[in-house]
Order: C-alpha cells, then structure tokens, then sequence
C-alpha cells in the first residue's frame, strides 16, 4: 500500500480499527469459558450458587482437593504415560507411512489414502461394543495398552496426512547432493533431511497428543479402574471429597489442571499447529 | 506458507503398469513402499475392520447375554426393529438439528475469523494462540464449563440473562433451551478449527483478482459473492464436510451436559448405551451398523453429489 496521501487515511483507520476490534472479539469469544472454569475452580463451594462470573473469595482448596484424590492423581498418571506413548507409537508409524506415500511409487497408495480418510471420519462410538468383548477376551481391558491401541490407530490418520504433506516439500535433492559432496548415506540422511523433516514430525506429535489427550468414549468404555482411567474420564466420574459435598469447583480445578499443558504446548508452538491442522486439512 | 504450489512429482503411479517391463529398483520401491506403510495399515484395520465385521455378524443374531444358549440367526430382523423404534428417529432428529444448526453458524462465524485473521495487522500471534485454546481444551472440560455457565445452582447466565428469560430458567429443563446449550458449546469449541481451514483457503484467492475487481469499483459485498467465496469453494466444501461428519458423532458434551435427557440423545448416544448394557448384543450391534450407514451416506453426498474432490483438494492430482 503507497499512501496515495491524504483520500486512503481515514479508510486505512477505519480498517485497522476494524481489524482490531475484530481482534478483541475473537480472544473474548475463546477466553469467555476458560476464565469461567478458572473463576470456578477458585471458588469455595459455599461461593458455588451466588450465580456470579467471580468469586467473592478466592481459595485454593479445590485444587488441594483435587491432588489429595487418587482418582484423580491416577487419571492424571495414566493420561500422561498413555498419551506419550500412543504419540511416539502413533508418530513413529506414521513417519513410515508417509516417507514411503510422499517418496516411493508403489501400487496401494491411494487406498491407504482412501483408508485413513475413512478412518479419520469412524463413528468411533460405534467400535466401542465389539471392542469392549475383544478387550476383555485378550486382557487388554483396563489396561495401557488397552487405551494405546484405540489411540494410536485413530491418530494415525491425521497424523499420515500432516507428515506427508511435510514431506512433500522437502527438497530431497539435498540427500543426493550431501552424497556427491562425500558424505555416506546415513550422514545425508541425519545431516541434510532430519532437520529439514524435524518440524513436521514434532508438529504431528502435538496434534496426536492433542488428539489422545482428549479422548472420552473410549476411555469410558474400556477402562473400570484407576489402573488406565484417564482424565476426562475420571472428571465424568468425580463425585467430590465427600457424598455431603458439591463436587462442582473441585471438578473445575481438576479441568484446569489438565488444560495447563494444553494451553502451554499452544502457546509456545501456535505456529507449528496452525500450520500442521491446515496443511493436513487443505493441503495434505 | 499455505499456497498449494503445484505439486512437481510423480504422483500418478502407473498403478496398472504391467509387472514384466519392471525394473528390479522398481521392484525394490515397491516393496520399501509396502513394507513401510504396513504398520499403518495393520493397526487401522485392527481396531476398525475386525470390531465392524463383528458388530455386522452380531447384528444377524438375536442374542442375550442373559441367555446365551438361546442365540439364533434372525437375518435382517433387528435393523426392522432399529428402523420401527421411534426413538431410533427422535435421535436421528436430534442428530440432524444439530448437526446443520452448529456447521451452518461455525460456517458464518468461521468465516467472519478467518476475514479477520487475514487482515490483522498487530496482535497476530495472540488471536492465532486464542484461536488455538478452544480446539485444544478437553471436548470434556467445554462441556463442563458450559454446562456449569448454564445450570441451575451454580451459573451465571440466568443472571445476566435474569431479563430475557428470568433468574430461575432451567437451561437442561427444556428440549429447545437445552438443545441451545449443548449446540453453543459444540459451536465455540469448534470453530476455530473451521476458521483456520477458511483462512488457508482465504490466502489461496488470488489478491491480484481482489485488486481487479477494487478497480472495476466492486463494493466489499460484490467482491465477496464474486471473488473470494467461489475461488476458495474446495477450502469451504472440506470444512463443511469435515465438521458435518465430526458433528454427526457428538457424544461427549451430551453424555456431560444432559445424558441424554430432554429429548437430547444423539445416535452417538444412543449406540453408546446400547453398546454398554450389552444385554440385547444383536440389536446394540444393529445400532453400531446403522450409525456407521449414516456416517457413509452423509460422506457419499459430499463426494458425490456436492463433487468435494478430495483429490485436488489434498493435492494429489495437482
């Protein structure tokens, strides 16, 4: 934009005006329920039904509440190690598949496509019967990998598309060129294409922990225990300190913790996420 | 970053290549390919495949668990049973209202995101990261917060709202008022992901069009019916499609917000009960066949009857 002087500017204000108040908007509309679970998990449970957005005293105590129950502290246990696993399971796999989908020439690529797009759109409810009698028949239920399973192979798709987007755009020449230069070809491998394929890989991590972080059906449905029950599970089933109390702000506080890593994994890697959710939606 | 450049590689593998004129590194690559891509494949398959097939063979039986020795093959009979029980379309009603209500607002409120996204000049990386929160919170811990805004003892809505619709209105008490609850929650959990998808495909328009059209003296208005929206058709069709399917199978915030009361189960639902009791197995795996049927229809309209073309969309035939 060359200011064509005086006749643009009060458009150019109108527009950045425009522009930020659209801003404020969007960070309001997404800020609104966190703030409201936050304020809630603050609240003394007296505080609970005087109907305000905050409360009139603050405390910590349902977070005390929360890491003194081991349903709980389990839930958190469990979701942390299932979650992790599943991801270094799920991305390992998938960084196979997509190497050979963006690379290789082979018959089938376009049914693997055509199968992870059916799978990414499952009606995951609709396993959660049949696996639930397969699970108990093979001792898989309530158990890690009982949950890491189910994980895995549901994050596998989104996570195939993301990668070999990536990887398409990689410019393997490099490979090559590092060889001509004299180097052999796991020097070319680690030196020229690992840290060009290094983003997409830990982008893809992220949207599969996201993904198996969140997961509610399936850890309903197999887990009876504290032995893999998850968070958001645990948080369905939490009925308070005691049977006399409202487990309401303890519930909150609980949701707050498990939101933290969330909130820290977007705010130190926004761009990567945009970037993987688009690339494997738009352009993949 | 998001422009699709046109992708240079051989993509179009000459599937149907006759074996004999291949080239033993021909060969090589395919099996490098096979072998590499297997892992995905298998695990796919085993946790989707194998439960499918034997939800489809359980839905030809009739069979209590209460009473195993009394199974018999009853053929089609328990979708007859499925398709004649009202509930089955109290659901699907239920399913489709809010299926079409949340993707047709997401769709609006998306887009208004995305125009915003695009033109913003500072604060670029705090709406992006504020973008991100509702898509990355637990589906569980929206439906709770929600939930909570809205109830009867402990939410601040009926006091804002004390006017509107008086102090003691109870949200979950009604079938409307708690189907609104359950759709806003879907809605701000969900659009920023049809925002970023409507932003990739914003920053595909061609500005050189847009400019175009500024000169031919376009208002804001024309040039959005006649530029911008029919060149990122592709980018609008996939979300829709996207978000249709993912709301189709909503299940989480219902089981926290209601548990199905008021006339608010979703077929998600509903398949999630039948599947748990596991007492009529022949007619809850009826159900699982049925909601798995609908996901293939409404998938089979958009590819076939909207022509969403995947293929270029993904950048395969480009």
């Amino acid at each position: 934009m060359t200011g064509s002087a005086t006749a643009t500017r009060p458009k150019q204000r109108r527009q950045r005006s425009i522009s930020v108040g659209g801003a404020i908007l969007i960070v309001v509309y997404t800020m609104l329920p966190i703030a409201w679970i936050l304020s809630l998990s603050l609240k003394s449970p007296g505080d609970l039904t005087n109907k305000k957005f905050l409360p009139s005293h603050w405390t910590l105590a349902n977070y005390r509440t929360v890491f003194k129950t081991s349903l709980f502290t389990d839930a958190l246990r469990n979701s942390i190690g299932i979650s992790l696993i599943a991801t270094v399971i799920g991305v390992v796999v998938a960084t196979f598949a997509a190497y050979a989908i963006a690379r290789l020439d082979f018959p089938g690529k376009r049914v693997i496509l055509s199968l992870a797009l059916a799978i990414a759109i499952f009606p995951q409810v609709a396993l959660l019967g049949s696996l639930f009698s397969m699970w108990r028949a093979v001792k898989l239920y309530d158990t890690w990998p009982g949950l890491i399973i189910p994980y895995v192979s549901f994050t596998l798709p989104l996570s195939i598309w993301v990668l070999s987007a990536f990887f398409r755009e990689i410019p393997w020449e490099m490979e090559q060129a590092a060889q001509v230069d004299g180097a052999t070809a796991w020097q070319a491998f680690t030196k020229a294409i690992v840290p060009l394929a290094a983003p997409g890989v830990f982008t893809t991590a992220i949207i599969a922990f996201f993904a198996a972080w969140q997961d509610f059906a399936f850890a309903i449905t197999l887990t009876s225990t504290n032995r893999a029950r998850t968070v958001p599970a645990a948080l369905a089933f939490f009925t308070g300190a005691s049977q006399f109390q409202q487990p309401t702000t303890a519930i909150a506080a609980g949701a707050i913790v498990v939101t933290v890593p969330i909130i820290i994994l977007v705010l130190v890697f926004q761009r990567r996420i945009v970037a993987g959710l688009t690339a494997g939606a738009v352009k993949g | 970053m998001t422009v699709t450049a046109p992708e240079r590689e051989t993509v179009v593998a000459p599937a149907t290549a006759p074996s004999y004129g291949m080239s033993e590194r021909t060969r090589k690559e395919r099996r490098l390919g096979w072998k590499l891509t297997a892992p995905a494949v298998i695990l796919m398959l085993a946790v989707t495949g194998y439960p499918m097939v034997n939800a489809l063979y359980l839905s030809l039986f009739s069979y209590r668990l209460t009473d195993p020795s009394g199974r018999k093959f009853v053929g089609l009979a328990n979708y007859g049973v499925v398709l004649r029980d009202s509930l089955w379309w109290q659901d699907v009603v239920t399913t489709v209202i809010i299926t079409v209500v949340t993707v047709a607002i997401e769709l609006v409120i998306g887009f208004i995101f995305a125009m915003v996204m695009n033109k913003i000049i500072f604060g670029r990386r705090t709406v992006r990261t504020a973008i991100l929160l509702p898509y990355g919170i637990i589906t569980v811990v929206s439906a709770f917060a929600w939930k909570y805004a809205f109830a009867l003892d402990s939410g601040f809505v009926s006091n804002w709202l004390g006017w509107l619709v008086g102090k003691n209105y109870n949200w979950f008490g009604h079938r409307g008022s708690a189907l609104l609850v359950i759709c806003l929650e879907e809605i701000w959990k969900t659009t920023p992901f049809i925002s970023l998808l409507l932003l990739a495909g914003l920053s595909q328009v061609p500005e050189v069009l847009q400019e175009a059209a500024k000169v031919d003296g376009a208002t804001f208005m024309q040039r959005l019916w006649k530029v911008t929206i029919p060149n990122m058709k592709a980018a609008i069709m996939v979300a829709v499609l996207f978000r249709a399917l993912d709301a189709w199978r909503i299940f989480e915030s219902i089981f926290i917000m209601t548990a199905g009361a008021q006339k608010t189960e979703s077929l998600s639902f509903l398949t999630y009960r039948q599947s748990i009791t596991r007492v009529a197995l022949g007619i809850g795996s009826a159900v699982s066949v049925l909601l798995f049927v609908t996901m293939v229809i409404i998938a089979a309209i958009f590819l076939k009857g909207f022509k969403v073309d995947l293929g270029t969309v993904k950048g395969e035939r480009r």
